[in-house]
């Protein structure tokens, strides 16, 4: 037994005076019969948040969540039931309610389960009680000072610190043992601005799977800089052209393209089912021979990694897309096992109570030959989109959008003025074809992305070199 | 788990003793006010995907929430734990929490003449088996309906069906405790079809507080493959501006936004496109936005708001004109103001106007662009800029044609308001926000350069 799971289990197991004998003892009522693998989730997991508004830290909250969840697969079944507390009787309750799925009650013995080996991608630390309290307040009081210092235009600022102490253990019938300790925190600076009555936002936000030890004073100065930095530059914007057109995203963040675009419609789920527009498609030409595109899990101290993913299958890279060609889905072990597949590290859930489903971690683009610049100056008449909010797809279709919050017209290959925000859109596997030069800059994003799905979220990381595509319809309100 | 026999009701007594327990622990340490909300959730899901069951999902949820105040600071904390030695350490936390927070003079427990005498019964529970071979079974008709509709729905995400009971129980220490059971059930269903030009998606569902008012699963399967059907072979649409007109599906989100920007959060951020906007003209002169939270069976019925203050029913917008913010006892107290019984949000908000048939809404528009599905959060709710991915159909001559798609419309939101011309006798009731379709006289759309 592993260092980590005999940790995991002390914080998971010892207060409902059960044992890792005790629990493998109830797993093996989900093995035998129709029963193709059964599996147990403890989690127990404590976020504490602070929030300050009008200069003054004026909220903090803190959560402890603390339960298991039971799910047993029968074919392309599966039964699941999940209480939120960890008891000897709620374990067998949850058991006996996710068998009912295989109709015939498995009554075998689950395989001595064997810890998985999995590099750490992360340090185990609990981050909540890296920083004080007073330290908290005085870090947010802070950047609340570094932004009102910026520029007096500011009107507003909200800053939110978040910290959060994850411990995982999972058991399954094929053999799994597996725990992990996640400590994940982020920042969020937001501020407005005003002039001349026009309001106008600004956001910057950072974090990974680390201690708050992270947020120096110089990174809670620079995200202060860059919310105010954004919001004056929406504050000059004018109105976003509309309709199709060249389009150049920046480096970082705007890898949400990928995200939405290529990302969800290679998950194994939906490859099995035939309803992804990317579906029974491995080995073909889907993009420009300029993309190549992975998913990994395993950078360190990222807030999209993962040391195993929540079904104990430790992370890996997955290259998506190799020179424009199809290579691989993202599999969790249910859909890899449909798919006569290996499970790629990606069987993700948002919590004890929730199903595990194929999920990405880091999506990023690897970088191209061209400087930034050529990329903008190659451009007679388009749009440099900066920066993004959100994004959505619509996978069966391969619809999406995405939607620039930092954007600027370009002009005879020079970024010229600022432009209202305006969502994109296009069709994924179309999109890609025409994505005509890759950067040499890639960067990933600061650490604040969250991906949902089904109802579920998970925080996933993204990230892009500077990226022309030639046309992208531009949902502006100009000519 | 004997989940066939619970009855959620039989658990709001030891609920609302919890609560009172932990009111009464924060006392102990030292709080000069509290309050508790907790809840207890017991349901079932079952999903089957092309006529094979997938899933069964069985959930039991319980936890509590405290907010202490401590003089004019606060803390809060929240479990799942509700054990003695976890309700003392959750308490504490919060109590830890307040000592480092800053005073805020607005904040503190709402007055406690505005908590309700007595809890309305809104007929909220309506008690059926959580049987997953009743629901297999309804699950299977409502798909094969839908399959069994046309040759090009080749494909399936699933019919799920589900059971819900809920019970939250909130209490304050002006000594105000008050509860609601609520059940709910729904039927969903989606589908993939496909032809020449690629596959399309899409999905119906119904929602009800009684099983009985669901609409029948056979329907549900088959205006979900209607829809889906409808969708194939998509074109595009020339960039320029049109009369834009909302399903009811849809429309909801304009209602929506519109509440967001009289909310009093964001007008005390100034974090809105309508500051200052109460007595103003923010829309057509037809159209009123208001909530009945005390609605019968009401999917957003409740009888007091999340700061335990009785709700009422009341116009938002009326003729066009702002009547009233929608408030919270912080929120309000940052305005000067009165709360409205809105912390934690609306209560069946409905969107209505000047009300045509859906027909004579089409002849009216003429020639557009009918929305039937929006992507991606392209909305600013501070300048009102709003840009969003749409598909729907193409109008022509007052009719519907052809599915279009990969398409943007934008306008500020002001402008949208301002602009509506009349709005649909189709008002869809199933959600907490009920909107009817909504013509908008002119939005730009982002198509092809054509």
């Amino acid at each position: 037994m592993n260092e980590r799971v005999a940790g995991a289990a002390r914080v998971l197991l010892e207060p409902a005076e059960l044992d890792l004998s005790g629990a493998e003892t109830r797993l093996g009522a989900l093995s035998g019969g129709a029963i193709d693998m059964g599996e147990v989730y403890f989690q127990h997991r404590r976020t504490e948040s602070w929030a300050l508004e009008d200069g003054i830290v004026k909220e903090g909250s803190f959560s402890l969540d603390r339960g298991l969840g039971v799910r047993a697969v029968s074919g392309e079944k599966s039964g699941f039931a999940y209480v939120e507390d960890i008891t000897r009787t709620g374990l067998e309750s949850a058991v006996d309610a996710a068998r009912s799925i295989a109709r015939t009650g498995g009554d075998g013995r689950a395989r001595l389960a064997r810890p998985v080996a999995a590099e750490p991608r992360y340090a185990s630390v609990d981050p909540i009680p890296t920083l004080s309290a007073e330290n908290k307040v005085a870090l947010l009081e802070r950047v609340d000072n570094a932004a009102r210092r910026v520029d007096n235009r500011v009107e507003q600022v909200t800053v939110r610190l978040v910290a959060d102490h994850d411990t995982m253990l999972v058991m399954a019938t094929d053999g799994t043992l597996c725990a992990d300790v996640r400590p994940l925190v982020r920042m969020d600076v937001s501020v407005i601005v005003m002039q001349d009555g026009r309001r106008e936002r600004g956001y910057a936000g950072g974090g990974g799977r680390r201690n708050l030890g992270i947020f120096t004073h110089e990174w809670g100065d620079e995200l202060a800089r860059e919310a105010v930095r954004t919001a004056l530059v929406n504050l000059e914007a004018g109105d976003a052209p509309a309709g199709p057109m060249t389009v150049v995203l920046g480096p970082g963040w705007p890898g949400v393209l990928l995200h939405e675009a290529v990302g969800h419609g290679l998950e194994g789920d939906f490859n099995r089912k035939g309803s992804s527009a990317f579906a029974g498609r491995i080995g073909e030409q889907v993009a420009s021979p300029a993309c190549t595109v992975v998913d990994d899990g395993t950078l360190r101290d990222r807030r999209g990694s993962l040391t195993v993913d929540d079904e104990g299958t430790p992370t890996g890279e997955t290259v998506l897309i190799e020179n424009g060609v199809l290579k691989g889905y993202l599999q969790d072990k249910l859909n890899a096992r449909l798919m006569g597949a290996a499970p790629t590290g990606n069987g993700r859930r948002q919590s004890y109570a929730h199903l595990p489903m194929p999920r990405m971690t880091n999506t990023f683009m690897r970088p191209g030959a061209y400087d930034p610049g050529e990329v903008i100056a190659s451009c007679d008449k388009g749009v440099f989109a900066a920066n993004f909010g959100g994004g959505q797809v619509d996978i069966t279709s391969g619809r999406f959008t995405f939607s620039a919050t930092e954007a600027y017209l370009i002009e005879k290959g020079r970024v010229t003025r600022p432009i209202r925000g305006a969502t994109l859109i296009g069709n994924g596997p179309e999109v890609m074809t025409r994505v005509s030069m890759v950067g040499n800059d890639l960067k990933l994003d600061d650490g604040v992305g969250t991906c949902g799905k089904d109802g579920q979220t998970v925080p996933v990381g993204v990230g892009l070199p500077t990226l022309r595509v030639d046309e992208l319809t531009v949902g502006g309100t100009g000519a | 788990m004997a989940l066939s026999s619970i009855d959620i009701r039989e658990h709001q007594g030891e609920l609302e003793a919890l609560v009172r327990d932990i009111l009464a622990e924060a006392e102990r340490q030292g709080a000069s006010a509290a309050e508790v909300s907790a809840s207890q959730d017991a349901g079932l899901g079952v999903t089957v995907r092309k006529g094979d069951l997938e899933k069964v999902e069985y959930n039991q949820d319980r936890g509590f929430g405290i907010t202490v105040h401590a003089g004019s600071s606060k803390g809060s904390a929240s479990t799942s734990d509700s054990r003695a030695a976890a309700i003392r350490e959750t308490v504490a936390k919060a109590m830890d929490i307040a000592r480092h927070t800053r005073d805020d003079p607005c904040n503190g427990l709402a007055d406690a003449e505005l908590m309700p005498g007595v809890i309305p019964d809104l007929d909220l529970f309506h008690q059926a088996p959580l049987d997953p071979g009743l629901a297999e079974e309804t699950a299977r008709s409502c798909e094969a309906a839908g399959l069994a509709f046309d040759p090009r729905i080749v494909n399936s995400d699933g019919a799920e069906v589900n059971t819900l009971q809920a019970c939250r129980v909130y209490g304050n220490s002006h000594g105000f405790v008050g509860g609601h059971a609520a059940t709910r059930y729904g039927t969903s269903c989606v589908l993939i079809a496909e032809d020449e030009n690629g596959m399309q998606r899409d999905y119906w569902y119904t929602t009800a507080r009684e099983r009985e008012a669901l609409e029948e699963p056979e329907r549900v399967g088959l205006r979900a493959a209607e829809r889906t059907v409808a969708r194939l072979s998509p074109g595009k649409v020339p960039t320029g501006t049109y009369p834009v007109l909302f399903s009811a599906q849809m429309a909801g989100t304009l209602a929506g936004h519109l509440i967001g920007a009289i909310s009093g959060g964001a007008l005390y951020r100034k974090a809105s496109f309508l500051l200052d906007s109460l007595g103003t003209q923010v829309a057509s002169g037809h159209v009123s936005l208001f909530e009945q939270p005390l609605l019968p069976k009401g999917i957003g019925s409740v009888g007091f708001d999340a700061d335990g203050v009785a709700t009422r029913e009341k116009a938002f917008v009326e003729g066009g004109v702002v009547q009233s913010y929608a408030l919270s006892t912080y929120s309000s107290r940052r305005l000067g103001m009165t709360t409205t019984g809105n912390a934690g949000g609306v209560h069946n908000l409905t969107l209505a106007g000047k009300t045509l048939t859906f027909e004579a809404l089409l002849k009216e528009m003429g020639r557009g662009l009918y929305v039937t599905e929006l992507m991606g959060q392209g909305v600013n709710a501070v300048s009102g800029d709003y840009s969003r991915g749409a598909s729907g159909f193409w109008v022509e001559n007052g009719e519907i044609g052809r599915p279009v798609h990969e398409l943007t419309i934008a306008a500020n939101l002001k402008d949208v308001y301002r602009n509506i011309v009349a709005v649909g006798d189709d008002l869809d009731v199933r959600g907490n926000v009920r909107a009817p379709s909504v013509l908008v006289e002119a939005m730009t759309v982002a198509g092809d350069s054509g």
